[in-house]
Parts: C-alpha cells; structure tokens; sequence
C-alpha cells in the first residue's frame, strides 16, 4: 500500500546546523497494517510522516501509495490517499466553523469541490450517526464552532474526519500527546477501534511506549534517522516495555560506539 | 440624509469584498484601494464610449477581479507577502488606472448611466433609490452566504481559519486563495462601476482610503450583529458601512467640521471601531442593544465549554479578591468577560461563600 525506497531528508544541508532526519529509508506497509513508530527526539519520525504526507519534499528517493509514485506530489494531491492526525488539538480542524462544516470540508477530502451545499439534510444525518460512534455527545452539537470544544474533543473530531472516508493511509503524529492522560486514552481507544472497523492502513508515531506496544502489528524503532528495529507481528504480541528498553540502550550504545570508531 | 445611505449601500459591496478577505480569508489586502478605480475607470470609459451601462457595470466587476487575480499571483505564486503583494499591486494599479482611464478623472455627467431614469424623476438620494440600491446589496449579500455554504466556500473558509487543516484535507489552498481574491476585488471593482455612475464622474484618487472604509464597515457591523451566522455577519457588514456613511454625514453636518475634514473623521471612526472591538467590556455593553447577541469570543485553547449551571471556576470581577488583585476599587477590576471561563483561580474563591448582593 506504500512503499518508501531510500528516502533521504536533509535539513540546513552545507551549514553548522545540517541535521540528517531521514537517512536511506526503506519501508514497506501492506494493506491492512498497523505500524507504530517509537524513538527519542529528533529521531526524524515525524519527519517521516511529513514526506509520507508530502508537506515536506524528499532529497532523494522514492514514494509509492497503492502502486503510484507520488514523490513529487504537492500535499493537497495526495490528501485524496492520505489522511493525517496532528499532534496539536489545535491544527487538525478549523476554529470558526462549527462541526458540521468540519466535517463537510473533509468529507470532500481529495475530490473536487463544486458549487453544491456543503452541509446537506442527508450529510447531516450521515455526520450525526459517524458523531455518535464517539460516544461523546458531539452529535448533539453540529452547530457549535469546533474552537469551542475541548482538547480531546477536538483531537477525537480530528480522528474522525481524517478517518470516516477511508483514505488508503492514515497518519497519526503523535496525536494523543497533547491531552491529558484520561482524553489520551479515550483518543487512543478511538484511535484503535476506528483503524480496526474501518481496517485502515495506517502509521503512528508515538513516545508512548505503551500504547506502540498496545496497537498495531509492527512497530518500528528509529534513531537518527534510521530505522534501527522492527518488530513483526509475532515479536510485538510478546514485548514489554522493558524489551524495548533495552533494545534501545543496546541500539544507542552501539551508535555511539560507530560514531567513535570512525 | 437619504443619499447618505445610497452610498452606504453601494459602498457596502465593498465592504463584503473586504468581509471575503479580511476576515473569511484572513489576507490583509490593500488591492482595495486602486481596484475600486480599475472597476470605476473601466466602467466609466466603456460608457463614454457608447456601451450599455449595465454592461460597463459588469465589466467593472470583471476588472477588479482581474486585479484581485494579480494580488493572488503574487501570494501564491512568487510567494509574497499578503500585505506587500497587496501594496506592490495597488502602485502598479495607479498607473494601469491612468491607463484605463486615459485621465486623471472621467466624467459621466452627460451620458446615460444606470441611474439615468432615477435622475430624470428625480429619485436619486430618495427612498425609490435607497430601496433598490438597498435591494442590490441585499442580493449580492445573499449570493455571497450562497457561495460560503458551498462546498467550495466551506474550502475558502477552512483555508483562512487553518490553512495546514484545509492543504491536507487536499485543498488547494493556492487556487481558494486565488478564487477569493477574484471575487473580492470583483465585489470592490463593482462597487467602483456603481459609483462611478451614481457620482457622475470617477477620479483616479476616488479609491483612497477606502480600505479603511471597509474595515470600519465589518467590525461596527461584527460589533452590532455578531458572526455567530453567515447570513448575520454578512448583513452587519451591509449595516455597518450604511452607518458609516450616516455617522460622517452627521460630523460634516456639524459646523465645526468642513468637507476636507472628512478623510480625519474616517480616520477616527475607525480608531474608535477598532478600540471599541478590542474592548470587551465596551463590546458588551453596545451588543446588549442588538437583538441577536453576538457569542463570547473564543475560549483559550483548550477551553472547555462551560455548561450551564455547572460550577465551572469563573472569574467575577465582581468579586472582592478580583477587586484586590486590581489593586484598586471593583471598578478598575480586570475587564474580564464574565461570561468566559478563565482556569485561574485564586485560593481565596474556594473557601469564600458567595459575595453577598451590593457588596463591593
């Protein structure tokens, strides 16, 4: 379903600053799969959602959604395919129009937008029974501006519009790192039963090592702009916390150690 | 008085163009400015020439689109700044207007305008002509709620409330940012066609400062009739530049003032509109007079709506500790909106029972 081949991303490239974020990235997601991604700061997974979405272009290599290059692709081209989760509340809908109109403009994801009625009489009814799978009460209030909800409610509307129209990939940023650990959770049990329902393919970065080990059936592990573990479907049921841990002081020593050596 | 509000309501197409892209598009553009005259210039001309008025009209709408289109280039494409690309754009237009124009000023005093029937019953600046111009706003204010609603509009609106939401939504937000600076300047450059018409004579510098005219127009109208609907904050703009217009109307009425004042007077209306939006408490007070009250503006990020009646931790600046932390009496408290949560809460609010009637 995508397919990265040796994707590289420099940023401030020649100066004091360069900071290689993604270095030769290979990466393959079969339809139908849950990839969660872990590792430290400035390890380049969001960087790696970024190029996947197309709001940040490649240096080199090669993109594929569904059999197709879209490397060149501008973000707004690829958006029919993609949908994104950010990790800000805040970025993933617009304050100022209320949750009907919301969800008008992502139900429209990809397509052309004409000169027909955004919210409809049968939209509306369709966005009220997708609002009520959230168990929020948010069914209830289609009229209200969307910067009038909560954090989490926001970011379990976010979720919603970026999934309800079953884009081929889902991309989640960190999406649940901003509420706090009551919402976080209930985004995060959103977050698996829509990718479960709808049978998404879909890619979360996380810092959350606990909830990469709870979803998914990969998990991938990057540091400094690599891909430095994988765990496959198998190997992801049986982990703890503490496996991946250690997985990871052994992966950063022996880092540190090449960096050393050569 | 009357022909006050003929100009307030043919200035109110402009005032929507500028609603469309201060606020809807959120794009501080001064296009406005010279795009009235390339409406006006063109219109003019194209009459002086022998074509039907209502056709110049609409040509003055096609080239003030057509000036908006090189605003939205410059943003989109070479990527300059909205308020530059506007200014650079508005030079440029000053000379492409003397172009049009072929002078400084047009007159259309003897030729056929739009308003050459009214002017023969003598009906201009009466309530015939309030009534139709009146008629005209209304209509292009209710073809602009159409467009907001379409799936198109709710692209251009989701573009200026959060432009990294729309693009990965897949909107392009080049071509809604473009589109709407078409149909803006279109908007002013029709305003511009009008007037020229109603005036009898169009001058190169007849657009001056008419930015700030639409400016004041959308927020006393936002201030008056709120944005909590379309349909609402359209029709305040339409209200906003008719009280615009009747408020200079009544100063130059005033002996102290004379014509010349009148670029002052504007000046000043503005101020005191933009003062008046900042301030709540003053926001408040004036809103309590309009019928439909505009809604609190947006809670702080994060904000949680309150319910009603849910003992949410509001801060009173009624309250005694609010009047203390003001260091003074409850009189310069805090202007906090009463109706807006705020999560500071000092400890003293916990254990106090509530302030009892005509304390403080």
């Amino acid at each position: 379903m995508l397919r990265l081949s040796s994707v590289r991303k420099t940023f401030y490239a020649g100066t004091a600053n360069e900071r290689r974020a993604l270095q030769g990235i290979d990466l393959e997601l079969a339809e139908g799969d849950f990839v969660t991604v872990i590792g430290s700061n400035g390890a380049g997974k969001s960087t790696l959602l970024n190029v996947i979405a197309g709001s940040l272009p490649v240096d080199a290599g090669r993109i594929e959604i569904a059999g197709r290059d879209v490397t060149r692709l501008p973000e707004h081209k690829r958006a029919s395919g993609i949908a994104r989760v950010f990790q800000d509340p805040q970025a993933g809908t617009a304050p100022h129009l209320n949750i009907e109109q919301n969800l008008a403009v992502a139900l429209v994801r990809g397509r052309r937008r004409g000169l027909g009625k955004g919210v409809t009489r049968q939209r509306r009814r369709d966005f009220q029974d997708e609002l009520s799978t959230l168990g929020l009460g948010l069914e209830q209030r289609m009229r209200h501006r969307v910067g009038l909800l909560s954090g989490g409610q926001r970011q379990a509307l976010s979720l919603l519009m970026a999934s309800f129209t079953r884009p081929q990939i889902l991309l989640l940023d960190e999406h649940t790192a901003a509420l706090d650990p009551q919402r976080a959770e209930l985004v995060l049990s959103l977050t698996g039963r829509v990718v479960a329902d709808s049978s998404l393919t879909a890619l979360m970065v996380t810092h959350n090592m606990e909830h990469a080990l709870r979803l998914g059936n990969r998990l991938l592990m990057m540091h400094e702009g690599e891909i430095i573990h994988e765990l496959g479907p198998q190997q992801k049921a049986k982990a703890t916390i503490r496996d991946l841990l250690d997985l990871f002081a052994r992966s950063k020593s022996s880092m540190t150690d090449r960096n050393l050596l050569s | 008085m009357l022909s006050a509000i003929d100009l307030g309501l043919i200035y109110a197409l402009l005032a929507l163009g500028v609603f469309l892209t201060f606020r809807i598009l959120n794009f501080a553009d001064l296009t406005v400015d010279a795009s009235f005259v390339t409406g006006g210039g063109a219109a003019a001309i194209l009459i002086t020439h022998g074509a039907s008025p209502w056709l110049a009209t609409g040509a003055g709408l096609v080239a003030g689109a057509g000036a908006g289109l090189v605003t939205g280039l410059l943003h989109t494409k070479l990527h300059i700044d909205p308020l530059l690309a506007s200014i650079l754009n508005m030079l440029a237009l000053y000379s492409i207007n003397l172009r049009i124009m072929g002078a400084g000023n047009l007159s259309l005093l003897r030729v056929d305008t739009i308003f050459t029937a009214l002017q023969r019953d003598r009906m201009i600046g009466s309530w015939l002509s309030v009534l139709l111009l009146g008629a005209a706003a209304l209509a292009v204010k209710l073809v602009l709620d159409w467009f907001l609603s379409t799936d198109f509009g709710l692209a251009v609106q989701a573009t200026g409330d959060n432009l990294g939401m729309a693009s990965s939504l897949g909107v392009s937000t080049d071509w809604t940012k473009i589109v709407t600076l078409m149909l803006a300047n279109g908007l002013v450059g029709l305003s511009g066609a009008v007037m020229a018409q109603y005036q009898g004579f169009i001058d190169i510098g007849s657009g001056t400062g008419l930015i700030l005219a639409g400016l004041a127009s959308v927020i006393v109208g936002n201030a008056v009739l709120g944005t909590r609907f379309m349909f609402l904050a359209t029709l305040g703009v339409v209200v906003g530049s008719v009280l615009y217009r009747l408020v200079i109307f009544f100063a130059l009425k005033w002996e102290f003032f004379r014509a010349q004042d009148m670029k002052l007077i504007s000046a000043a209306l503005v101020i005191v509109a933009l003062v008046v939006s900042q301030s709540k408490t003053l926001r408040n007070s004036f809103s309590r007079l309009s019928p439909w009250r505009p809604k609190a503006d947006l809670p702080e990020p994060m904000g949680i709506l309150p319910t009603p009646g849910a003992p949410l931790a509001v801060a009173r600046t009624d309250s005694p500790v609010a009047a203390r932390l003001a260091g003074g009496g409850a009189a310069e408290a805090p202007a906090t909106d009463p109706g807006r949560p705020t999560f500071q809460l000092s400890p003293g609010d916990l254990e106090r029972p509530e302030p009892e009637a005509g304390e403080s």
